[in-house]
């Protein structure tokens, strides 16, 4: 024990002592842009799923040297790009689906059978927005169009439904068209 | 340095110690601590306390925490260390990262028996790394230190690298600092005394460990 507590050069952990205030310096870098990292993955939940992975230097506990402390703050650095580069091109298309949201609201007619849900337009909870023909058949002849909002979540004791409708969604029937605008198509 | 009670003025009971760190280890990394309680205890069914407790914490822990637990500071703080000392904590995740992650996994705080309860307990409401000991087999105060050449942990043949960086007593590494912990020294059927330790990293404030490891005596106190 004595000699563990005497070993007082840095070669024993296995980095260079007379670098100890750049590897100081690229801890605290470290610490800074795990905490960024860390806000874009909440900002991001749960519209983009953000990778914050950055692989391990080493599969044990240690002292790391220099390069490797520089190999994880330059791995952060990519990775909080990528973040933010996801972030702005979900940002950027949730823009663009709450102006074609507003479009669809003004003229309904214009965007026959499209829905559009709250996830797409960035909006937390459930919903949506839905363009259909008032009075069925008749409305489709007629050109009625307006546009339908979902009441919201299902409540917990309707989930026994969602499963039946799942299992009959699993049957071939026709069904109109859905889906996320960026990828949203009207019919 | 030196082992000693971390702060009686708290009042609480009992007096966690203060462990050491190496000081070259220390040296690279400012704030890292062990300390540590002992308390009369063993292995077993959680008490009907303790089990209501994990519901309760059950019940208000959400996926949204999960996500948003990076970001407080103690959990951060934890994160960047992982980072520091080469582990990616989204693959070898902090101690109560992968509660939360367990917690998300199960539906809830799964009752493991004692200690560990308790440690979830105390890890979850504060954010502290737990670990616990057989106290009767400890001996000495608890360190943390890297590992010489030829050292292994007790229990397991493979030799562990130069430099890695374990908790240990006075004679040999009874855990790996956020790993493994050596064969005989965890809490089995025959521990009588628990050692509860907490590892703190810079940026955790001792407060936070203190509660932590009263939390967990509190807890071992009731079964």
């Amino acid at each position: 024990m004595p000699d563990l507590l005497d070993r007082d050069t840095h070669a024993a952990i296995g980095v260079g002592g007379d670098e100890r205030l750049a590897r100081a310096e690229l801890r605290r870098q470290i610490g800074r842009l795990e905490l960024q990292l860390s806000e874009l993955v909440a900002e991001a939940f749960p519209r983009v799923r953000i990778d914050a992975s950055v692989p391990a230097v080493s599969r044990r506990p240690r002292a790391l040297g220099l390069g490797e402390l520089e190999a994880v703050r330059d791995s952060l650095a990519t990775r909080i790009g990528d973040a933010r580069r996801q972030l702005d091109e979900r940002s950027e298309l949730e823009t663009r689906n709450r102006e074609l949201l507003e479009r669809m609201l003004d003229a309904p007619a214009d965007y026959k059978w499209l829905q559009i849900s709250r996830d797409d337009i960035g909006a937390p909870g459930c919903g949506h927005w839905h363009s259909r023909p008032r009075y069925g058949v008749l409305g489709m002849l007629m050109g009625w169009w307006r546009v339908r909002i979902s009441s919201g979540c299902p409540l917990p004791g309707r989930l026994a439904a969602v499963e039946r409708e799942k299992s009959e969604e699993a049957r071939p029937a026709r069904r109109a068209a859905t889906g996320p605008v960026g990828f949203v198509s009207a019919c | 340095m030196g082992a000693g009670a971390a702060d009686p003025d708290l009042g609480w009971q009992p007096p966690s110690r203060l462990g050491w760190v190496a000081p070259h280890v220390a040296a690279e990394f400012p704030g890292l601590g062990i300390s540590w309680v002992e308390v009369d205890g063993r292995a077993g069914r959680s008490p009907d306390p303790v089990r209501r407790r994990l519901r309760d914490l059950s019940d208000r822990f959400y996926g949204a925490h999960a996500i948003h637990m990076r970001e407080r500071p103690i959990p951060w703080a934890y994160r960047v260390f992982f980072r520091q000392i080469g582990l990616d904590p989204d693959h070898t995740r902090t101690p109560v990262e992968q509660l939360a992650l367990d917690r998300l996994h199960d539906g809830g705080f799964k009752a493991r028996g004692m200690p560990a309860d308790a440690l979830t307990i105390a890890t979850v409401e504060t954010g502290i790394a737990l670990r616990a000991f057989d106290a009767d087999r400890l001996q000495g105060a608890l360190c943390i230190r890297d590992t010489a050449p030829g050292e292994s942990l007790p229990g397991r043949p493979a030799e562990l690298a130069r430099g890695t960086l374990v908790i240990a007593d006075e004679r040999t590494p009874i855990g790996l600092l956020f790993g493994a912990t050596a064969e005989g020294r965890g809490v089995e059927k025959g521990t009588r005394r628990i050692a509860i330790a907490a590892v703190q990293v810079d940026g955790v404030p001792q407060i936070a460990v203190e509660e932590a490891l009263w939390m967990v005596a509190a807890a071992l106190e009731t079964a």
